[in-house]
This record gives C-alpha cells, structure tokens and sequence, in this order.
C-alpha cells in the first residue's frame, strides 16, 4: 500500500476516495443499511481502484513529475455516473466513474465472441437483448487539463456553477471550463517580474460554496485574500484581505514559516473560513479583515522545539483542516497518529489516535493528552517520545454523519459515533 | 527524522550545557547560533536540486529566513568582510545549540540572554581570530544566496542555465560523498583528540549521530553524511569549496 496523499468524501457521504503518491485512486463505497445487521451501520468497502496518474518527465528540464495525486474533488452527482477530478502537480483529470451491471447478447451481425458473422450465412433477424452480469466499475478518463501549470499545483475547486473549477500553483490560479481542455482563463498571477523578489507563494486557494464569483487564496505569509471575479479579469486586486497582526512577543526567526497557511476551507454556510498554520488552526469571519474570530492551539507544545522541526524539515509539513456538516466541529491531524477535534460551541476539544496497536475495531476511541512538563502521568505521552515520521496531514468528515476518514502514512481509518 | 524515545538535543540542550560549560568560555551566544541556523538554512536551499522539481514554498520560506538573518547581522555590524585563518576553534563555535532561536524574543529578555551590543562588541575584538573564520565564511555565503536564489527560482531559464547549475550541484555531492566517512567512527578519526571532549559537552550531537543535519540530507544516497557535528576543519572548508562553486556558477 502506498502513502495516502487526500482523501475526500462525495457530496451525499455514500463514496470516500483516497488517492495516493503512486497516482492511483480508491474509491470506497457505503454498503447499504441492512435490517439483518442494524449494528453493522453502512461500511465502507473498495468500490473501484483505478491508476489516475503517471509519473512523467520534463525533458525540457530534465526533471521529474511525480504521480502523486494532491487532490480529489468530487463533482455532485447529475445522473448515474459519479464524477471526481484528480491532480497531480501538473495535470488535472476529470474521471467518469460507472457502474455496468447489464451487457447486451444476442447481435445480428456478430457472434458471442464480437466476430462478425459472414452476411450470407444470416437468415434471421434478431434483436439484441439486455441480460444481466456481475456489477463492473469502470472508471474512464473524459478529460485531461494539461501543460497549463509551470508550478506545482496545490489546489482544485468545483465551483457551484458545476461548469467551472479552478486549479492553484504556487503563484497562479486558472479558472477551467469542464468542457474545454485546451484553453483555461488565468485570474490570479503572483509572480514577480524578478523571480529574485519572489517572497510569497499561493498556499491554497477554494471557490466560495455558493456564490460562484467568489474565491480564496491562502499565502505563505499567512494571509487569505477574498477575490470577486466579477470586479476584473484578473484578480490582482484582492476584494477583502485576511490577516491576523503579528505578535510582537512570540516572534523569532520561525515566525513567518509557521505562518504559513496550510489549508484553506469554507464553512458550509459559506460565512466563515478555517485556516491551518503550523501550530494553531482560525476561524475567521469574511466580514472581519483584521484577527480571526476564533483560534485553537492544534499541538502548542511544539513552540519550543521549532529549530528542530525545522532541522529535520517537518516544520514544512502542511496539514489539512474539515469542518463538519453542520460547521460546529472543526478537525486537523499533528504527529504521532494524532487528530484533533474543536468543538466551536462547547469549546471543548480532544485529541484521538488513529492507530491499530493502541485500539481495537470498533472499541471506542480513548483520548490521548501529551504531557509538557516533568511529571509525566499514566496515560500521557511525553513530548519527546511523540513520533514525528507519524503524521497525520489528510481528513475528511461525511458531509452530514459524524464519520470521519483518516489518513495515517498508508492507511486508512474511518470512524463513527457509537450507536447505543 | 526523530526516532522515537530519543531526547531532542533542544529541550534539554540548555541544561546540559550550563552544567558543563562552568568555567569555560559562556554560553554558545546568540550570534553564533544565529550563524548556525543561517548555514542550516543554506545547506538546505542547496539540497534543494534533486531530481524532482524543489518545492517552491519551502524554498521561499527559507529563503525568507536566510534574509532574515542577514539583514539582523548587517544591523548588527557582524556582517564584516575580514580576512581570516580558519581554524579548527572556529568550526567548534559553530556546534552550537540552536536552543537559543527557538526561543521568543520575550524569554530571551527575561534573562536568558541578552544580546547585548556593547558587551558584543568588546567580546569580538578580543576574540578576533576566533571568530574571524566565522566571519569569512559569512561573507562568502553572502554571495552564495543571491546566486542560489537566482537558481532556484529560474525554473523557467533554458536548459544550459539548468546544467551548468546541475553540474556544479554534482560536484558538490561528489565532494561531500568523497569526504563522507562510512561511520560514525570514521567521522572522527580526522578530528584533533582534544576539541573532542568539548564538543560532546557543546553540542550534545555525539551521542546521537543519527539526528542532527543527518535528517536535513536525508536525500542523499550514501548511508552517513556529513554534517556540522563532525567539527574537523576540512567540513569548514568544504563549506567554502561549496559556496566557491555555487559563486563561479
């Protein structure tokens, strides 16, 4: 198994894809709710695997481009068929995802095996019927958005117009047309005329989820710019711009990377965003520009041990944020297998492992604390034993049940609340 | 990366040295921990190249730090051009604990340390020679991250720039991967018995030869590499030889 890179429910919760750093896609499937086993509640098997990219090389630079898929977006489902983009630094992909449970028998003018007959031999005509066959998912390619990206694609986002999406590299955002593969609108362009003067990348970048004029873009500085794309062509004039005053206390030379915005994500409601630096995950309300308006600690005690982090390029590491359904949780993973859950109304918050040595299927999660100072109690876990090579960077909540996919390196853990 | 269980040379590297530097030169200051993150943070911009493309994001972050850095010390008037005989005490200044960075600026005034600039000041002149090589290396990795920027940016330049580039970032793993002894034994045979004894006592690094820069050029293919934990002179140079290259190309 490979090293898991996103994961992502559709849009009804019923499929769960997961893509990979070897360019493959999986696409787990709910079982349908039984009456015979009513504690079995719908579980998720393999429904279609299939290779979205390959690895490729830049002759022009002699350089490489990996298959890992960076993102999975689903499209919401119009007709029978499911529908997902996927990407890779270079190359978005829309694949058609399908089920064929009938196949036709029974031609005219060929036999079973697709041979055409010899014409003089038919004498009688016959219509072919539809009988059916073991359920088969295909997954076909029906478009590929390529050679429109000189950096490294970090982001995809379906608009809610459901006839455009965009993809952002490290210093451009394009708009798409699902039906256009060889042309794509650039409407965010930040690079310098100087590459030398470059000190600002695009982190992230999402379409609002209901108004199909509006978007975000996350910066390494820490920033969120709110653009309209009905004020100008290209975006370079943000309408609203997000950003917290540093504190002057706290500052050292790590400042500026921990700030760096990992994730960026619209509520469901579309009138808050969440965003994820290094050590802290915000909550900001698009009508306040100047401080978030709520701010949870992911795994503070890091603070301390920044030069490290940055020694051995985990203080780089970008993890990702979901909120759930009804926008009142938020959910980001740290190290040592650990997620974490904020609770916006209670404040409460918890730390969850997802780790098949230190829990039993279907046993309920214990919560975890690591402990910062000397006295270490029972269940805790000191700071230094914490296992950095652990992370958990990919998570996703069902769009309306609490169950939740985690990515932990190369697998797979989802989880549910327990029913009585 | 870290290996599990294994204490981080930061959180305890305070206290260890304090125990036993007692009676010998103070504390690791905070400029030469400064000097420590700044060739860190150059050693990882060059490791940059491989045969992938170099993330873009992590390269402006520390570019962006390395800028940082040279823009307190030319405040600071530390940023000189002198001429310098590298010694073998200078390299030891460099195995500093980087402890001191991690802190904010508001525990730094609390007492910790102070940089204090007319103490500074008089320190420096007194130890001229020692920090004289320190100084000399500054000053070439000056240069260094002007072209390395320009490098590592131009992803969009023809193919000769790209080689030329490659050839040179060749030559430099060829040096490292020629100097690189196979373990950790070897590492310090080349060096003078006496520094080491106190580079135990400075760094702490010794003992976990695993952790350190090893993880910042995990990259490579060879088993062991070098980092600035082997204090022997011929690393201090190899620095030089890297960033002479790095200039010429």
């Amino acid at each position: 198994a490979d090293i898991i890179s996103t994961v992502e429910f559709n849009h009804t919760g019923e499929l769960l894809a997961t893509g990979d750093k070897g360019g493959r896609v999986v696409i787990f499937q709910r079982e349908q709710e039984s009456k015979n086993q009513p504690h079995r509640r719908g579980e998720y098997n393999v429904y279609s695997t299939f290779q979205s990219h390959e690895p490729e090389f830049d002759y022009l630079k002699s350089l490489e481009i990996e298959e890992k898929i960076n993102k999975i977006r689903w499209l919401p489902q119009q007709n029978a068929a499911y529908f997902l983009l996927s990407t890779n630094d270079k190359t978005v992909k829309l694949w058609k995802v399908s089920e064929r449970d009938k196949r036709p028998e029974g031609y005219n003018l060929k036999d079973e095996d697709g041979r055409l007959r010899d014409p003089s031999m038919i004498t009688v005509l016959r219509v072919p019927v539809l009988r059916p066959m073991d359920l088969m998912v295909e997954a076909t390619p029906r478009r590929v958005f390529a050679n429109a990206h000189t950096y490294h694609i970090n982001s995809i986002s379906v608009n809610s117009d459901y006839e455009t999406y965009m993809s952002a590299d490290d210093l451009r955002i394009n708009l798409w047309n699902f039906e256009i593969t060889n042309q794509s609108f650039n409407i965010v362009d930040i690079k310098p005329a100087n590459m030398e003067e470059l000190t600002e990348v695009i982190t992230a970048a999402e379409f609002h989820p209901h108004h199909c004029n509006t978007f975000v873009y996350s910066s390494s500085k820490g920033t969120i710019r709110l653009c309209d794309m009905r004020t100008a062509a290209l975006c370079d004039r943000h309408a609203k711009f997000f950003e917290e005053p540093e504190d002057p206390s706290n500052r050292s030379f790590f400042s500026e990377i921990i700030s760096s915005i990992s994730d960026v994500k619209f509520s469901h409601s579309g009138r808050y965003i969440m965003t994820r630096d290094y050590l802290t995950v915000k909550v900001w309300d698009l009508n306040m520009e100047n401080r978030p308006i709520e701010t949870y600690q992911v795994h503070d005690y890091l603070r301390s041990k920044l030069c490290s982090l940055y020694e051995n390029d985990c203080i780089f590491d970008k993890f990702e944020c979901v909120w759930n359904g009804s926008d009142s949780v938020i959910m980001t993973g740290s190290y040592n297998n650990f997620f974490r859950m904020f609770d916006r109304n209670t404040k409460r918050d918890v730390t969850l492992e997802a780790s098949r040595e230190n829990s039993k299927p279907r046993a309920v999660l214990k919560p975890r604390k690591v402990c910062v100072g000397g006295k270490r109690r029972k269940d805790e876990i000191s700071v230094d034993s914490l296992d950095f090579s652990k992370k958990i960077l990919h998570t996703a909540w069902h769009p309306s049940e609490n169950i939740i996919a985690v990515a932990a390196t190369n697998n797979l853990y989802i989880f549910q609340d327990k029913v009585n | 990366m870290f290996v599990r269980g294994l204490k981080r040379k930061c959180f305890d590297g305070e206290e260890d040295i304090e125990g036993t530097l007692a009676g010998i030169k103070a504390i690791p200051s905070y400029n030469l921990q400064r000097q420590s993150l700044l060739d860190m943070s150059l050693v990882k911009l060059q490791l940059c190249h491989m045969l992938v493309e170099p993330n873009l994001c992590r390269s402006v972050l520390i570019a962006n730090t390395v800028r940082q850095i040279q823009e307190e010390m030319t405040q600071d008037g530390t940023w000189q051009m002198v001429n310098t005989q590298s010694t073998g005490q200078a390299s030891l200044d460099r195995l500093v604990s980087t402890d001191i960075l991690c802190r904010s600026s508001r525990e730094q005034a609390e007492g910790k340390l102070v940089p204090d600039y007319s103490t500074f000041n008089k320190d420096f002149e007194s130890d001229q020679a020692q920090d004289s090589s320190e100084t000399m290396s500054t000053a070439s990795s000056v240069q260094a991250p002007r072209n390395l920027q320009s490098n590592v940016w131009e992803m969009e330049n023809p193919q000769e720039n790209k080689g030329s580039f490659q050839k040179s970032l060749d030559q430099i793993f060829e040096t490292l991967e020629n100097k690189s002894p196979n373990s950790v034994e070897d590492l310090f045979s080349e060096v003078d018995n006496s520094y080491y004894d106190l580079d135990t006592m400075l760094t702490g690094m010794m003992s976990n030869s695993k952790m350190g820069h090893c993880d910042g050029l995990e990259t490579f293919s060879s088993p062991t590499t070098t980092t600035s934990s082997s204090n022997c002179k011929s690393d201090l140079n190899e620095l030089d030889h890297i960033v002479e290259i790095l200039v010429e190309s």
